[in-house]
């Protein structure tokens, strides 16, 4: 019971991988893709309130842990649905990029768990194996040779920021004589005077700082966002960075008040993610690049949440970046409706989109103000107590350029609403008409920016409890 | 919370908040562009209606807040909806309230494509604004303040003019990246009033003088590019140019006060240290943009532009009255933001009806009509004479408050602020005479049509608060009489304070 979710995906997965031996059919590929993950979301709902330790202690079953499951499966199945017939990838090896998905999911189902380092060295391995392996698989008449230069650039930044995190656990291991997150939790918090304490601590962290995509270890984000299919990118956009989140509490929150150098020098890396981002994303002409740059500055915002140290701000960071996957996902649906046979779409390519489909150009436009943290969406909301949360700490000056941040977004952002509703295309441009399970999905998602924007109390109550189970 | 009177009965601040938004949902499901016209007429109207019981039940024997109505939000963070009305909002609101009708009326055949996004756009805007000039919770009025941007932007970006896309990333840039530090002030005052939003609370604390100087920096910069103070007016010209004629309304009547409001609301009870520090800056910046929007006005071709400009001279006296710090200053500064409001309100109203018969803003175009449009030239003659603060309009009464109350501080600012008055008086006249009269070389002007029935019963509103302000004041100086005084009490009570306790320090 306590590995329901993840023993339900490792089968569909394998009944994936059999299936991937004949030549399916799309139509029922995308059947039992979906039937799996529905099948897994259920069983992530009825595990919430699992508690228990599984493998010798090292892969906890708490709250904490079953609510990321549910929100990466929640996801990867918007993922999933919206890329409809998934056009952006090569026709004939459709059932092993599922089957590459489905693995990636399971490695960051058990990221969420691992309170072990080795554990989460595998989990982490089998996630971004999986992925490195989907980023080449897109079709190349979508994007000529663009796809192999980043799947390769994504392996080597990949294994170069996974062998920072080895070097750092050695350390640790060295240091605290334990693999055991709670082990370390004790035995480091009187070692932070070492240098190698801290050291250890920020090269650990260097491996999800890759996954979340925080500067220094974001180079890899614009041209894999750029070079991988549509789908594949809003699923790297995504859902990693959700399970990245989880690990990166777990590891934060073994930093005690004596480790205020760590805190600084996250608090650099947020500050210069932030700037950078923005910065960059300001002169983008392809729209997955500009989100890849935007998604850069908000994983800073998201860092900002993390070094409070407090179970308020993990909180607050947990509810961020499920809000930014939200946000996210709703441009990536547009993304994916729009380039109907898996093209790259530069941001004058949604000349018009309130004629081609004023539904599709509300989502659009609501994702992006979201995203921009115009109120009463859930990216103000977000900020704002993101915000609060790093003032009670006194880092004032990091506010403050936090929210000059937020002024240079807005440019690009409105940038993109602005073509999409104020300029008409010229001649007649094909209509867009999403199906209907993706029509649900973007109602749902809307709803959810919405709602956690104007009524965050319930969500940040669920998730407070969450951070409350393990601290 | 004793500032706070509860109301017992029903929500009438909620109800005037949320009928436009449900107004907005109510109109989704209709397809028909002449179905989405009457809805939003009725529904504004209905806020309107609504604002007169708000004014009729207003006690002007309190200072305190009104019709207050509060309950929890978001409880992790003690934000709170929390709303109510003094003398200082009142008449804002209710103005809000009364020119929405009017701007649907305006756009009634003016919009012509993408009808129903306008006027969701229109009632979203209605909600937001109301929203910020009662609410009283921080965090709920910066919300308002920032959403209100969305809907103007579309509103210029979809339905204006050549260069709305210029002109309305300036508007949304401007605005928004003024109004950022305004968020850090923000938390900061929450964090130093014990975790609380309430913005009664925050007024009259004695916070340090170099925090306050800060904070005064940040709450200047957000109101000042919205008012538009000199310097940071450049976004006015082009948005007023490029807005369809509700936008222009909106913008002139209504966003332009909540910066003056938000002085007078905020800046003055909040910092009142740095206020005094920094007031000689302010007033100088207000002379500044009198004289500089009065020689600007004059060099203009574009109608809008002119009025564009005369508002940022208009604004430079409401300022000037605010930081005079005295009664009739702010008295009459209140006054005339009700007064520019109706007044280039009304002005906009008219160009746009000169531009939906001529497709020209430019003043060349409309020179000579008056034999051929009677009755909207007597409207615009009368909306003139108001602007530059004729007597016996309702410009006049504020302009003069204002001035005596600059005379009583210091006379040498009074003087500079005189050319000021003179300078609207020929920018204006310049204008009426073109339109109505023009030169010998007029364009043939014969087959333009006078007003229409719906234009009249437009304007005419306008004429009638006019010269009711115009000759009447009181009741409207009554409204805000006792909030005022009751701020300048605090005022001089806090100064006497922080004084005393500086005579404390340097004796000791």
């Amino acid at each position: 019971m306590l590995f329901l979710p993840e023993l339900i995906l490792l089968l569909g997965t394998l009944s994936l991988f059999l299936v991937s031996l004949g030549s399916p059919a799309i139509e029922t590929l995308r059947k039992l893709t979906i039937t799996v993950s529905v099948l897994v979301l259920i069983a992530t709902l009825v595990c919430l309130k699992q508690n228990g330790s599984l493998f010798f202690d090292s892969y906890r079953v708490d709250f904490f842990s079953q609510l990321f499951k549910f929100l990466i499966i929640a996801a990867t199945l918007a993922v999933l649905i919206f890329s409809e017939r998934s056009p952006g990838i090569k026709s004939d090896v459709k059932a092993e990029y599922y089957v590459f998905l489905f693995t990636g999911v399971l490695g960051l189902m058990m990221l969420t768990s691992s309170v072990e380092l080795l554990a989460i060295l595998v989990a982490l391995e089998l996630s971004s194996f999986a992925v490195y392996i989907m980023v080449p698989m897109r079709s190349s008449n979508s994007a000529g040779a663009l796809q192999m230069e980043s799947g390769i650039k994504y392996l080597l930044f990949g294994v170069m920021s996974t062998s920072f995190m080895l070097f750092g656990m050695s350390y640790i291991f060295g240091l605290c004589g334990s693999t055991y997150l709670h082990d370390i939790a004790s035995r480091i918090e009187p070692l932070y005077y070492q240098p190698a304490a801290i050291v250890a601590m920020i090269m650990i962290m260097a491996g999800f700082f890759y996954k979340l995509a925080i500067f220094p270890f974001h180079f890899w984000v614009p041209d894999v966002y750029e070079g991988a299919a549509n789908e594949t990118t809003a699923f790297i956009a995504a859902v990693p960075k959700i399970a990245a989140v989880a690990v990166m509490i777990r590891i934060v929150s073994l930093i005690s008040a004596e480790g205020q150098t760590v805190v600084n020098l996250l608090l650099v890396c947020a500050i210069c993610s932030m700037f950078y981002g923005n910065l960059s994303a300001l002169v983008q002409k392809d729209f997955k690049r500009m989100l890849g740059f935007s998604g850069i500055s908000h994983a800073g915002f998201v860092l900002f949440g993390l070094l409070t140290l407090s179970s308020q701000g993990y909180a607050t960071s947990i509810y961020y970046i499920v809000g930014y996957a939200a946000m996210n996902l709703a441009c990536f649906l547009v993304v994916c409706t729009v380039a109907s046979s898996g093209e790259n779409l530069a941001i004058e390519d949604f000349t018009g989109l309130h004629q081609r489909s004023p539904f599709l150009a509300i989502i659009l436009a609501i994702g992006l103000f979201a995203l921009a943290g115009i109120p009463p969406f859930v990216g103000f909301t977000g900020k704002f107590m993101l915000l609060v949360n790093a003032f009670k700490q006194g880092h004032v000056l990091a506010v403050v350029l936090a929210a000059i941040n937020t002024a240079i977004a807005i440019y690009y952002y409105l940038s993109v609403v602005r073509v999409a509703y104020c300029s008409d295309p010229e001649g007649t441009a094909p209509k867009v008409v999403p199906g209907a399970m993706t029509t649900a999905v973007s109602v749902l998602l809307l709803i959810v920016i919405v709602a956690m924007g104007i009524l965050p109390g319930a969500f940040l109550h669920i998730t407070s409890t969450a951070v409350g189970t393990i601290l | 919370m004793d500032q706070l009177l509860i109301n017992q009965g029903f929500p009438l601040l909620s109800a005037l908040i949320f009928l436009p938004l449900a107004g907005a949902f109510v109109m989704l499901p209709f397809k028909s562009e002449e179905t989405c016209r009457y809805i939003s007429l009725f529904v504004t109207t209905l806020v309107a209606l609504l604002s007169f019981v708000l004014v009729a039940g207003f006690d002007t024997s309190t200072a305190a807040f009104q019709f207050g109505e509060t309950h929890t939000w978001i409880e992790p963070l003690n934000i709170n909806y929390t709303v109510g009305v003094d003398g200082i909002s009142i008449l804002l609101v209710a103005m809000t309230a009364l020119i929405l009708p009017f701007c649907i009326l305006a756009s009634w055949s003016y919009i012509k494509v993408r009808v129903k996004p306008f006027f969701i756009c229109l009632l979203v805007m209605e909600t937001a604004m109301l929203g910020v000039f009662v609410a009283l919770d921080f965090v709920l009025f910066y919300i308002l303040w920032e959403a209100m941007l969305i809907p103007m932007y579309l509103i210029i970006g979809i339905w204006g003019g050549p260069r709305k896309i210029y002109a309305s990333i300036k508007f949304f840039l401007y605005t928004l990246a003024g109004s950022i530090l305004l968020l850090v002030a923000i938390i900061w005052l929450y964090w130093k009033n014990s975790y609380s939003f309430y913005i009664p609370d925050m007024m009259w604390q004695p916070y340090g003088i170099t925090p306050q100087v800060l904070v005064f920096i940040a709450f200047f910069i957000a109101f000042a590019v919205k008012v538009p103070m000199f310097p940071f007016h450049t976004w006015l010209p082009a948005a007023h140019v490029e807005a369809p004629t509700a936008g222009s309304v909106i913008l002139a009547s209504i966003l332009l006060k909540m910066g003056t409001y938000g002085f007078v609301r905020f800046a003055l009870p909040i910092v009142p240290d740095a206020t005094l520090l920094l007031m000689p800056y302010v007033l100088w910046l207000s002379i500044a943009g009198i004289i500089y929007g009065g020689f600007t006005a004059l060099a203009q071709q574009d109608m809008k532009k002119l009025i564009a400009y005369s508002s940022v001279g208009h604004m430079g006296f409401v300022t000037l009255g605010i930081f005079v710090l005295n009664k009739q200053g702010i008295e009459g500064a209140i006054l005339q933001m009700i007064n520019h409001g109706v007044t280039t309100g009304a002005l906009f109203l008219c160009v746009g009806m000169i531009y939906e018969r001529t497709h020209s803003r430019e003043l060349s175009a409309a020179t000579g009509v008056g034999k051929y449009m009677p009755v909207f030239v007597t409207f615009l003659a009368f909306f003139s004479l108001s602007s530059f603060g004729f007597p016996g309009t309702n410009s006049f009464v504020g302009e003069f408050l204002v001035l005596a109350g600059t005379f009583e501080f210091d006379v040498t600012l009074g003087l500079a602020a005189i050319p000021g008055a003179v300078l609207a008086a020929a920018y204006m006249l310049r204008m009426l005479q073109k339109v109505i009269w023009g030169g010998p070389n007029n364009p043939d002007q014969s087959w333009i049509t006078d007003l229409n029935s719906r234009e009249i019963v437009t304007l005419a509103p306008f004429l009638l608060f006019v010269l009711w302000i115009g000759l009447s004041p009181g009741p409207f100086i009554e409204m805000m009489d006792m909030s005022v005084t009751e701020l300048l009490n605090q005022f001089n009570a806090y100064k006497a304070q922080s004084v005393a306790a500086v005579d404390i320090l340097v004796t000791q």
